[in-house]
């Protein structure tokens, strides 16, 4: 549909996260629907995600993405539609699927009565993690974000921005190769916001991860990323911003997200 | 998956839930006095009213306060299925349910470990009332402190069953008190846990033949047996037989595909 994206990062880089063949995509979805009731929330949605790269899936509120994420999960199964992690079906192969997918919710989901450091563990175990490789981890990705110093204070008393970061170590802590945000930064200021996107996107660069990170924030793309704009559950456009740009002629990512989001309202 | 990878991760979720409750202390708190307040209170006032005549497991005549022991027990088994009920709900609200079932391990597993993680904190729960009732000068055999221990994880995961399978219809943290209402006190009251079923059946034959059925009555009556080591074999089919349907029906009602999520959209997708 548009031309390939031009990866920031060697697959060789990717390779070493992952075992399966560079070539094949950290997310593919195909021809995904999916309805609560009479109210469709995704129709005949496909795109996929390359095994590494900052990829940002632009919608307006209700468009579908928290829908999308819960199936990527598998909070639930979609009715119709495919959906692969690194090749794996995750309906055939959850487990292989889901071990390779670090998440970050919309909302808050740490243990607030808990310290960062208990958090973390938990989801370590969670993911069958070896105690002591979970501890070493643990130490490794606290120190990421900058803090060690509060691991062993209640979650209560961190801050909002520093809560984020703790969820992103806590995603990343088994070693997932594609990395999904819903919507990350809402109800942080502004420093916060641009501490957990520049972090986020380091850790792509850096790492090699894959990051799907959603967003109905216009400012939080950058050039180089690649898009998939969801609209009213539709898939409007994906590709690189400047492919997604030019097939619809205008000059920058908020005007074309506003021509591919004008009209057509369907309540 | 390793078998190492499944006891980490069960491991890390009863931990998990020993610290929650840890951190709860009031939770600690209420849910001892409220049978203590039974056994001090109700019991000392139902003993003279309520003459227990010798019906097996006891071989001789017991106070009432002996009596009403194994039900009080399975009362607080019972209240912390429903309380795991309430957590799963506000879990699910809050929304780290999310992240038990981002675990790339089997879905029935993980349903499973959070109940055994519920039912460890409950029998902690059971033997510091045991504790208090022994001081209350309840004494059953020591030994049967140890024999009770089966039957109590084996009832507490019942009745965590059953919590979990009332939590996928419940939606709103609100409808815990309905669940009070329409489950818990009914499911008390029609039991033998403060009565025995003959003293019901000479009362009410309709509310014997509930009570009789009445799943909690099963539990109850396993728990007590196995206090005074014996084993109640009907009891004890009717507690697995229940396990198992509950459970089963929890777990198809958390099934991705099947699961009412499916359906309803999950946590905060009301936009």
């Amino acid at each position: 549909m548009f031309e390939a994206v031009v990866l920031p990062e060697s697959p060789s880089i990717s390779a070493i996260h992952e075992s399966a063949a560079p070539s094949v995509a950290a997310l593919s979805v195909e021809d995904l629907s999916h309805s609560f009731g009479k109210r469709v929330a995704l129709d005949h949605v496909s795109f996929t995600v390359p095994p590494a790269g900052f990829t940002m899936l632009l919608g307006l509120n209700g468009a579908g993405k928290t829908t999308l994420f819960s199936l990527i999960t598998r909070l639930y199964s979609s009715r119709s539609g495919d959906i692969r992690i690194f090749g794996f079906d995750l309906r055939r192969q959850p487990t292989r699927a889901l071990e390779r997918i670090g998440v970050v919710f919309q909302q808050p989901t740490l243990d607030l009565d808990l310290t960062a450091r208990q958090n973390l563990r938990y989801h370590g175990g969670l993911h069958g993690m070896r105690p002591s490789d979970c501890e070493a981890r643990v130490r490794e990705e606290l120190a990421r974000i900058g803090l060690s110093d509060r691991a062993d204070d209640k979650v209560r008393a961190l801050s909002g921005g520093q809560r984020r970061r703790v969820e992103i170590a806590r995603a990343l802590l088994h070693r997932p190769s594609l990395l999904l945000l819903d919507e990350p930064t809402v109800g942080l200021d502004v420093d916060s916001r641009r501490h957990i996107l520049a972090h986020v996107r380091a850790l792509c660069r850096d790492e090699g991860l894959a990051v799907l990170w959603a967003t109905h924030l216009m400012d939080e793309a950058a050039d180089e990323d690649s898009v998939v704009v969801l609209h009213q559950g539709r898939l409007r456009a994906s590709g690189s911003v400047r492919a997604v740009c030019a097939e619809t002629g205008t000059a920058g990512l908020p005007a074309a997200f506003a021509a591919l989001t004008a009209g057509e309202r369907r309540t | 998956m390793s078998a190492a990878t499944y006891w980490y991760c069960l491991r890390s979720i009863i931990v998990r839930e020993g610290l929650r409750f840890l951190h709860q202390r009031e939770r600690f708190f209420a849910a001892l006095v409220r049978p203590l307040v039974w056994l001090a209170i109700f019991a000392v006032g139902f003993r003279a009213v309520l003459g227990v005549s010798i019906i097996p497991p006891y071989e001789t005549y017991i106070l009432y306060d002996e009596y009403v022991v194994p039900g009080l027990v399975a009362m607080i088994q019972l209240f912390n299925g429903m309380q795991n009920s309430l957590s799963m709900v506000y879990d699910r609200e809050m929304g780290s349910m999310r992240t038990l079932l981002v675990s790339p391990l089997p879905r029935w597993y993980l349903l499973v470990a959070k109940l055994l993680a519920g039912v460890a904190v409950s029998i902690a729960q059971v033997y510091v009332f045991l504790g208090i009732a022994w001081m209350w000068g309840v004494e059953p055999p020591p030994l049967g402190y140890l024999a009770v221990l089966p039957a109590l994880v084996l009832s507490g995961l019942m009745l965590g069953a059953l919590g979990l399978l009332l939590s996928s219809f419940v939606k709103q943290l609100e409808n815990f008190a309905g669940v009070m209402n329409f489950v818990i006190f009914p499911m008390f009251f029609a039991s033998s846990a403060l009565y025995p079923l003959w003293r019901i059946r000479e009362g009410s034959p309709a509310l014997y033949l509930i009570a009789a059925y009445n799943p909690f009555t099963q539990a109850v009556e396993l728990i007590r047996f196995s206090l005074y080591l014996r084993v109640d074999v009907t009891a004890l089919l009717w507690v697995a037989g229940c396990l198992a349907l509950f459970l089963g029906a929890a777990v198809l009602a958390y099934d991705p595909g099947r699961g009412f999520w499916a359906r309803r959209g999950g946590p905060a997708e009301q936009a």
